[in-house]
């Protein structure tokens, strides 16, 4: 069955018998070209584990398959309307995306490598906040939402012209101090469940809670397709989503807190692939 | 015409004759079903693409008639037997009037 599924026949996932049990054996190759690293020898800094793997690879076949072909993957959609979006003229400077960047397969790599830190600002800069930044003094447009659909779809069409492409986010330099703040975070627990990030996804991945199966908590594959809301979800809201169900009040989507736990969670997946828009449960 | 409406169809590209062949398709489309209501109470008229076909050199090969309970993006996987070299063509059919439309060749070799 397995081996099928490989070839990416996706009608066969209909046959699939077991629809719960993933198959955590399995490797990902998108479009049948596109090489997925979905497991791999964890960064020395992710002190606490000696393999990494995608979240991929904890979804049931069916969830797997989708994301094998663009075609199936829903999240595609949405990487087809930020094109659009890329050659769209806004704001007072008479620029659209295209304007200074060209096609969009110009910004392969750029996924892989944010958060990080920028120079002239000082300070560590996620993907979006670095698209909003590019709206409001290259393009003189609006802000965009933080993890808002127009957001969302854009970081999508980054991620997808990174896919395949490793991870690799600087914890040195200047953004140690941002790193160190997010690893604090990672471990410290909140909520009347007493739950660090760490007791899910370092601790326990690979068990169920309740009925979920848990996974390490990688984000390569963000911005994620998620079936059980058929939308696009942003990495800052997830997080909030999981520190809400530790019955804690959140740390706001934006914030100081997200933003350096964003950048401690990117590197402790360095060496997994882009995956961005994927597709889980 | 409803906004963001994209076709999309997938057909190999060559065959042999009288085989059966997997074809996809995906529209994106918002599928408004015309049973809910907007934050003031109103109710969001339905506007949903309601007929879906595809043709084999001028031959019907499906015909659909799509109902407002269908979701978002409506997607349709159907196999079709090929006996010659020709053109798929799809058309679908919105509410508003408007119509869709694609076509793929394909080789029999």
């Amino acid at each position: 069955m397995k081996s099928l599924l490989k070839t990416g026949v996706a009608a066969v996932a209909i046959f699939a018998a077991n629809v719960a049990q993933a198959d955590e054996e399995a490797n990902l190759v998108i479009n049948e070209e596109i090489e997925i690293t979905v497991r791999t020898d964890a960064p020395a800094h992710a002190e606490n584990l000696s393999t990494i793997y995608s979240g991929w690879v904890f979804r049931s076949d069916e969830t797997q398959s989708l994301q094998m072909d663009d075609f199936e993957n829903p999240g595609m959609i949405f990487v087809d309307d930020a094109i659009d979006t890329w050659n769209t003229v806004e704001g007072s400077e008479g620029n659209s995306c295209a304007s200074c960047h060209g096609e969009p397969e110009s910004m392969a790599g750029v996924r892989a490598v944010y958060p990080k830190w920028n120079d002239a600002a000082e300070e560590v800069r996620t993907i979006a906040m670095q698209v909003n930044d590019c709206r409001t003094e290259q393009m003189g447009a609006e802000e965009w939402k933080y993890d808002g659909g127009d957001m969302l779809n854009m970081e999508a069409l980054l991620a997808s012209f990174s896919r395949g492409l490793p991870v690799n986010v600087a914890i040195d330099g200047p953004v140690e101090a941002m790193w160190e703040l997010g690893r604090d975070i990672y471990y410290t627990r909140y909520g009347q469940l007493d739950l660090s990030c760490a007791n899910c996804h370092e601790d326990n991945y690979g068990n169920n809670i309740r009925a979920d199966h848990l996974s390490q908590g990688q984000i390569n594959g963000f911005p994620t397709y998620r079936l059980k809301n058929a939308k696009l979800n942003g990495v800052q809201s997830r997080f909030r989503g999981c520190v809400r169900d530790t019955r804690a009040e959140t740390f706001s989507v934006g914030s100081e807190e997200f933003i350096a736990l964003e950048l401690y969670v990117a590197s402790r997946g360095n060496g997994l692939s882009v995956e961005g828009p994927s597709v889980r449960n | 015409m409803a906004e963001n409406v994209k076709p999309r169809v997938r057909v190999p590209r060559d065959a042999t004759a009288g085989e059966a062949i997997v074809i996809k398709t995906l529209i994106s489309h918002t599928m408004e079903s015309g049973q809910r209501k907007d934050g003031d109470g109103n109710t969001i008229p339905r506007s949903i693409i309601n007929r879906f076909t595809c043709e084999f050199n001028g031959e019907l090969v499906i015909d659909v008639t799509l109902e407002p309970a269908i979701s978002t993006n409506p997607y349709f996987e159907f196999q079709a037997t090929v006996p010659e070299t020709g053109t798929f063509d799809f058309t679908w059919y919105d509410d508003d009037g408007d119509v869709y439309t694609d076509s793929k060749d394909i080789t029999v070799g």
